[in-house]
């Protein structure tokens, strides 16, 4: 496809976003840009007014700009803004989007929020104060999520007595940081913003400074990008009305294309050629990036939702491991190896985070060991798929390398990443083929492998149970393995303790383990406390349908620790062990598991009993299939 | 420095993209999505973009109007010539129990009136059709405390919103996993400014109901709005009388709780020049708003739209 260098669009929509600490006079300056730009109606300017003068009764007529952007009761009484807020406006030249972010020390997730979707940012500082490390952190944010341009808004100059040296020193200065940020272009002036000088007009006050007012400068602001992309769309839903008509509707994010021009389907290697580009306006001969397409193909292939149609001389490169930069926005820790979804354009996949390689400090960038990542911290990391996907670096293209993490239990959204570059290893590693299978091994020994999950508290049991069913199983001739939680610990999981991160990486470990024993042709007993749902979902997933079987031992607490075979709960509740499950770290009981073991008041031998017997039907070899007779 | 000029209108092919982004992302990742329908100028442009974004198919997402009883007649006209045309699927919901207990905006008020026959309204229908996306035509620049709503809006099994706890949302990339019985409220024109909306109706002339436009309508001045007279329902207080103005509305509701503005713009592009100039907000005109302080954020938490 020949490279088609998009056409300048002209001064379309310009989105932004406006940082700063608190006080520092941001929602004032936004109020007022939204005034100048003549944005205020009568009555919300009567409104204000009104407002103005019950909030500071000594300030005579003067108006409170910053009323103007505050919105929800809670944020006005705390008088701070504590998410994102989006306002509108345009001039003659320009219509502008902007996102208002808070300056609030813990709010790194809002910022990120707001980037995400911003060409530029508007950097406020006090010029009594300077640049503070909240100014760091935020253009740190901002060149984080791609933004590559910034304007610096010297505030409260009439507090320096309008002094030039002040405000030359603090743009020398912010000069110098957004470059070592990698933000590539940067505008800087002085303001006053309740007055509006520099905001809307020149300053008599300020009549050193001879260039543009702040909304000049966004209405100039160039946000074309420096590079024509390859060709790029992510199918979002395929159009099927009847037999005569397929075509696959999405948003071109990358590049253009045009009638005729070859294509690829990714993360396969099926090509055609682009037979139309339809719209409700009529046939176009050329699309490009933004555009709202559905595109019909010269030859009937199997593309679905989260496929990638690409320039098929330039692909976007696939691959299933990557390094990538993630924001933590959960409540909750994130845990390497824990499973998340990944959205990432229109797919998603199932996705774990196996490595923090190092965390960043918001504030100065340096980087710093991590077993985890808290709320509003910063990693960088890798990250590995259940399936390879057609991607591109964040740099390069927004939405091919940027993803959102779900958190399958809650379906928060616990994070955002910017995908860096795929890691070798996924692309060399393939699976080996092999003849003697799972099926093959097990018919051999009589027998359908199975994995058993015991899951329960501590004292709940488990390995007791587990151990009588093993028993009579073995007595039945079946092949067997009884993997303990607590022996395991003293092998291959010697390393581990029981923080969540570790607790997570015991039961992928063990999961895994328990995995090639089935794949072996085995019964497999698991007798581990595995207290999050999380992890025994994604341990289910490795194995097929009918291989797994969750039973929940399902002990009150009390007494468990009425029972307490190892006085652990004794120790717990001095104090002496700390994440004890059910004292002090959580457990998470299943919701649905095949069986529920309710223990009181039932002997130990009467459930296995039980249990065996509903075993056996499901473990027993088939019989008369020729596929699986060696 | 005041004069608002009207913008260039190239910034309208992106938010008309996006919107279609939104509406294809809805049909895709939910089992059973709807898109309300309120007759109004929002739900023009909406109803236009629906067509759009599934174009060459027929929307596979129905529309629904909570009818209060109490909409303009040519509102209702207009309703039914949209559902004659037949492309596209339309339920209508009238909350019965409202209707037998009489609730009136004239008797009980615009507060009780529109909790029981729009939000009471809108949970019935969408219990009953168990519906697990809405989309809506709220746009952020309407209202204070909606710069801040999500373009999809998370609510719990009980319809609720939680300001403190929505979802954020990055880029175009939409976090659309929900639990069986939870559902979202979803804003394609989140981005949409009133201007934008006017100027997109000239352009891809989007039919529109009349009452946007001025005419001589019957009118009587009450609480300080000029309410229109539309049935025989309208009872006269004690001194006041129907006069015939040059009215218009800017926004439509219930006939008793809209006010209408005077004004002489009868065409779009008259409409589009007497708001580049206008010195007053879209939203004045509801009698409902007029609850002091952030208002519409109390009522969202309550599952009004
Ligand atoms: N520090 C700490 N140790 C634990 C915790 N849970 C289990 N352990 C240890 O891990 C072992 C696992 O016990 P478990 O499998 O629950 O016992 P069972 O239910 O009787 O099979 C215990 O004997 C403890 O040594 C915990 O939450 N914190």
């Amino acid at each position: 496809m020949d490279a088609v260098t998009a056409p300048a669009t002209g001064q379309g929509l310009l989105r932004f976003i406006t940082c700063g600490s608190v006080d520092d006079g941001k929602s004032t300056l936004l109020g007022r840009l939204l005034y100048d730009a003549g944005m205020v109606p009568e009555d919300q300017l009567a409104a204000l007014a009104r407002d103005s003068r019950k909030l500071h009764a000594d300030a005579g007529d003067t108006l409170d700009f910053a009323l103007l952007t505050d919105g929800l009761d809670a944020e006005r009484e705390q008088g701070i803004t504590i998410d994102v807020a989006y306002r509108y406006f345009h001039t003659a030249r320009r219509s502008f989007i902007v996102a208002d972010c808070p300056g609030h020390e813990q709010y790194t997730r809002n910022m990120a929020t707001g980037a995400s979707n911003a060409e530029l940012a508007v950097v406020l500082v006090d010029a009594r104060k300077g640049l503070l490390p909240q100014t760091r952190r935020h253009s740190y944010i901002c060149s984080l999520l791609g933004i590559r341009q910034a304007v610096l808004a010297v505030n409260k100059m009439d507090l320096v007595g309008c002094d030039e040296r002040v405000y030359r020193e603090i743009a020398e200065a912010y000069q110098a940081l957004a470059q070592a940020l990698g933000i590539a272009k940067v505008d800087c002036l002085p303001v006053i913003a309740p007055g509006g000088d520099n905001v809307g007009a020149r300053s008599t006050r300020l009549s050193w400074y001879q260039g543009p007012t702040l909304l000049e400068l966004l209405e100039a602001a160039d946000t074309t990008p420096a590079r024509a992309a390859d060709f790029r769309m992510p199918v979002q839903w395929v159009n099927r009305p009847d037999q005569s008509f397929r075509g696959y509707a999405g948003t071109i994010c990358g590049g253009r294309v045009a009638r005729g021009e070859e294509v690829v389907v990714q993360p396969g290697v099926q090509r055609a050629r682009i037979e139309r580009i339809v719209t409700a306006d009529g046939d176009l001969d050329s699309a490009g990036e933004g555009q709202a397409v559905t595109l019909c193909l010269d030859r009937e292939l199997d593309a679905s939702r989260g496929d990638v149609i690409a320039d098929a001389l330039r692909p976007a490169p696939v691959a299933d491991q990557f390094a990538c930069h993630v924001v933590w926005l959960g409540d909750n820790a994130l845990l390497p190896n824990r499973t998340y979804w990944l959205k990432i354009g229109t797919r998603t996949v199932n996705a774990r985070v196996m490595a923090i390689k190092h965390k960043v400090d918001v504030n100065t960038q340096a980087k710093l060991a991590a077993r985890h990542l808290s709320l509003n911290e910063v990693g960088y990391c890798t990250v590995g798929l259940d399936e390879a996907i057609a991607f591109e670096s964040y740099a390069t293209n927004r939405t091919l390398g940027g993803f959102i993490l779900i958190d399958r239990q809650t379906n928060a959204t616990v994070a955002c990443g910017m995908l860096d570059f795929a890691l070798g290893r996924s692309a060399n590693v393939h699976w080996q083929h092999v003849d003697v299978d799972k099926a093959v091994r097990g018919t051999s020994m009589g027998q359908r492998p199975l994995c058993l999950w015991f899951t329960g508290l501590s004292g709940a049991g488990k390995s007791t149970i587990a151990n009588l069913v093993e028993k009579r199983l073995h007595a039945l001739g079946h092949h067997t393995y009884l993997l303990d939680g607590d022996n395991v610990r003293h092998g291959i999981n010697k390393d581990l303790g029981f923080t969540p991160e570790d607790r997570v990486e015991n039961i992928r470990r063990i999961g895994e383990v328990a995995h090639l024993m089935v794949d072996a042709g085995l019964i497999v007993l698991v007798s581990a406390i595995s207290p999050y749902r999380s992890e025994r979902r994604s341990v289910r997933e490795l194995f097929d349908a009918d291989e797994f079987v969750e039973v929940f031992v399902d002990t009150p607490l009390a007494e468990c620790e009425q029972r307490d075979p190892k006085g652990l709960y004794r120790k717990a509740r001095a104090g002496e062990i700390r994440n004890f499950t059910g004292i002090d770290a959580p457990y998470e009981a299943p919701e649905a598991p095949e069986v529920h073991l309710h223990t009181a008041g039932q002997r130990a031998e009467r459930l296995a009993e039980q249990l065996t017997e509903q075993l056996l039907e499901r473990i027993v070899a088939p019989t008369g299939d020729g596929d699986h007779v060696s | 420095m005041n004069a608002r000029l009207a913008p260039r209108t190239d910034h309208l092919d992106e938010l008309e993209a996006e919107s279609i982004h939104i509406f294809r992302e809805v049909a895709a990742c939910f089992r059973k999505p709807v898109m309300l329908y309120s007759i109004g100028k929002d739900s023009s442009v909406l109803l236009h973009l629906l067509r759009k974004a599934f174009h060459p198919a027929k929307s596979p997402i129905p529309l629904l109007h909570v009818d209060t009883t109490w909409k303009f007649r040519e509102m209702i006209a207009f309703r039914d010539q949209v559902a004659a045309q037949g492309d596209v699927e339309l339920l209508v919901h009238i909350n019965e129990d409202g209707l037998r207990q009489g609730i009136s905006p004239l008797t009980h008020g615009a507060t009780v009136h529109t909790d029981v026959m729009k939000t009471q309204g809108l949970k019935q229908a969408l219990d009953k059709y168990q519906f697990d996306a809405a989309i809506g035509g709220a746009r952020r620049d309407e209202e204070k405390s909606r710069a801040k709503e999500r373009v999809f809006s998370f609510r719990n099994a009980q319809h609720r919103w939680d300001p403190k706890h929505q979802r954020p949302e990055f880029w175009h990339t939409f976090n659309t996993q929900i639990r069986k019985g939870e559902s979202v409220r979803v804003f394609p024109i989140s981005n949409w400014t009133e201007m934008d909306v006017w100027q997109y109706i000239r352009r891809e002339n989007i039919p529109v109901v009349p009452l946007y436009f001025a005419k001589p309508r019957p009118v009587v001045a009450r609480d300080g709005a000029l309410i229109m007279v539309d049935d025989e329902r309208f009872t006269l207080r004690e001194g006041e009388k129907v006069e015939t103005r040059m009215v218009r509305f800017r926004t439509l509701g219930c006939y008793p709780l809209t006010g209408a503005v005077e004004s002489s713009a009868a065409t779009l592009d008259e409409i589009i020049r007497e708001m580049a100039d206008s010195r007053s907000s879209e939203r004045q005109g509801r009698v409902i708003d007029h609850d002091p302080g952030a208002s519409m954020e109390r009522k969202k938490q309550e599952g009004y739209f």
